[in-house]
């Protein structure tokens, strides 16, 4: 396992997450002392344990491919903080 | 007082007419009205709304219709989506959102006839102990209002300690609903994972997660989960299993029944009086006719550490959908970008961020393998102990909590202390095996509510229920109410 340092602020910005300078210094510190408390996992021996991602493994749930109603136009829009004919409004993306 | 009734007592009361839906709903809203003040179980609520529900399950009980729930009044925690409602996960980014349609569970309780309302405080995005995490405010816990009801679902639990409603739901990702019914005194049940549809449950940690009731009585949480439980089209990880009459398993019988006692769960930081309670539970099984069994669940110690590395992880996926882009309280930016990192900033507090952190980093580039994979093949030995224990036994008996509700305030400042106090929840979540608490004593002075955690084989909820339902009427301890 990897050492017990996380380099906050490079974190943060891959979660897309503003903190302040206080928040970095102060995750920084928790997340030393919560990673310090995860390093006890090495003492396992894992080789040749499959991983679990589900605890009920079930695989290719599918359905018909068939049109059904789903969540109407005017409903997915009602929450968006800024919408415009019938779309969300985000900054401009490419120039 | 309507509002103290069980399920199964104000659905014979309905049945027979001897009282309305509305004076039963009117009764809770009362209590809301009395000791809400000091609990704050509800974020908000909707009284006209309840009433009006409430009329319109009388018309259908004068016009001789019968259903499980039909009168009911039943709150909910504020990370279902019920349409019409406000949805906020107890947390500040979501803003006036509004839910555009109800998650299966509520069609289903409407379904069945229930009173469906409020909003119950919690966690925010059900993560912590203790409801001090949220945006709104503390929930105080009933028995004693300078302790902390349990969490993430302390809302859900003080609003039927507090007679606040008849029932309620939350949902349990590493103790959410048994550590708070533990701490404060009802009955809390996770079903096992893939029983109950998480359609419409904002997602915290996928692989984990499981909705579930609380209740005063053992009876009901029988009920819930018979109208709760069965697959869903809209949720891809519910399980196709026959949904048995649950309450016909409540027969009283528990003889010859093996019920198992891991030894690594009497040890270390377990409250003397909580031991006690246990100790005495054990043998209150033995003079019912079980039989108890030592078994061992080895890796028990490594529960925690595996728990914050997987269900941070998820959370960090999972909550990249809290952008400001189709809902959330937007902080506008200069590009995309900006805008993500401004809003979430601003709308997400700080449990929240430290788990968004920590969940981002164990799964980000050099980082995966030694973190997120390690801790998923950890993960398989932990169920491997709960498969191989079963094996012995028919139900796994333990503390719910290793101590009784503990100051607002005392934990809040160390995260990995508040994470600690989850140790005998988390394994079954991870296990995605079905887990009980109900009451089983008291502390002395001050007098709080002790928890008994029975866990139960995935999809053995009738024998988890048999045997929780057999204690529970050999023993007091759910008829005490807090003295509010």
């Amino acid at each position: 396992m990897a050492s017990a340092e996380i380099d906050v602020k490079y974190v943060a910005h891959l979660a897309r997450l503003a903190l302040t300078p206080d928040e970095e210094k102060q995750l920084g510190a928790q997340l030393g002392n919560i990673l310090g408390y995860i390093e006890k996992l090495r003492e396992l021996d894992v080789t040749n344990v499959e991983p679990t991602a589900h605890a009920v493994p079930m695989v290719n749930i599918t359905r018909a491919d068939e049109i059904r109603p789903s969540l109407a136009h005017e409903d997915a829009l009602r929450n968006a903080p800024r919408q415009s004919n019938g779309l969300f409004i985000v900054p401009k993306i490419v120039e | 007082m309507l509002n103290q009734l069980t399920i199964s007592e104000l659905t014979a009361k309905l049945a027979k007419r001897e009282v309305s839906a509305r004076e039963a709903t009117q009764a809770c809203l009362d209590q809301i009205q009395r000791v809400d003040g000091q609990i704050h179980a509800f974020i908000s609520h909707d009284a006209a709304d309840a009433l009006a529900q409430a009329d319109a399950a009388d018309k259908l009980i004068s016009s001789g219709a019968k259903n499980r729930l039909l009168g009911v009044p039943i709150a909910v925690k504020d990370v279902l989506a019920v349409k019409g409602q406000p949805l906020n996960c107890a947390s500040k980014i979501l803003g006036n959102f509004i839910s555009p349609y109800d998650a299966t569970v509520i069609e289903k309780l409407k379904a069945a006839g229930a009173i469906v309302f409020g909003r119950l405080n919690m966690d925010e995005f059900a993560m912590g102990s203790s409801t001090e995490n949220s945006a709104f405010g503390l929930t105080r816990n009933p028995w004693d209002t300078t302790r902390i009801p349990g969490g993430s679902s302390g809302g859900s639990a003080a609003a039927v300690a507090a007679d606040e409603c008849i029932a309620s739901l939350g949902s349990d990702t590493g103790g959410s609903i048994r550590q708070p019914a533990a701490l404060c005194g009802c009955v809390g049940l996770k079903p096992t994972y893939g029983r109950v549809s998480r359609y419409g449950l904002v997602a915290f940690a996928s692989s984990l997660d499981q909705i579930g009731p609380f209740t005063k009585d053992v009876r009901d949480a029988a009920t819930l989960l018979g109208v709760l439980s069965g697959v869903d089209p809209r949720d891809s990880t519910s399980v196709p299993e026959v949904v048995p009459n649950y309450s016909a398993a409540l027969t009283g019988d528990i003889r010859g029944m093996k019920l198992g006692l891991p030894k690594e769960y009497m040890v270390g930081g377990l409250d003397a009086e909580v031991k006690a309670s246990v100790d005495a539970a054990v043998k209150k099984f033995q003079e019912l006719g079980a039989e108890i069994v030592e078994i061992s669940l080895p890796h028990t110690d490594y529960a925690v550490a595996t728990y914050y590395i997987i269900a941070t992880a998820e959370a960090s996926a999972n909550l990249a959908r809290f952008d400001g882009i189709r809902y959330c309280a937007r902080v506008d930016g200069a590009d995309p970008i900006e805008l993500y990192a401004k809003t979430r900033g601003a709308g997400f507090g700080p449990e929240v961020k430290r788990r968004i952190i920590l969940g981002t980093y164990v799964l980000s580039s050099g980082y995966h393998d030694a973190y997120y994979l390690h801790a998923q093949k950890v993960r398989t030995l932990i169920r491997n102990d709960f498969l191989k224990a079963f094996e012995k036994c028919d139900a796994i008996v333990t503390p719910t909590t290793p101590t009784a509700a503990f100051k607002a305030g005392e934990k809040s400042g160390d995260p990995l202390q508040m994470y600690l106090s989850d140790i005998f929840t988390i394994s079954c979540n991870l296990a995605g095996i079905s887990g009980i608490s109900v009451p089983c004593g008291f502390t002395k002075n001050p007098k709080l509510p002790i928890g008994l955690q029975l866990l139960g084989k995935p999809f053995g909820e009738e024998s988890l229920l048999k045997i929780a339902h057999a204690y529970e009427q050999a023993t007091p301890w759910h008829q005490e109410k807090a003295g509010l």
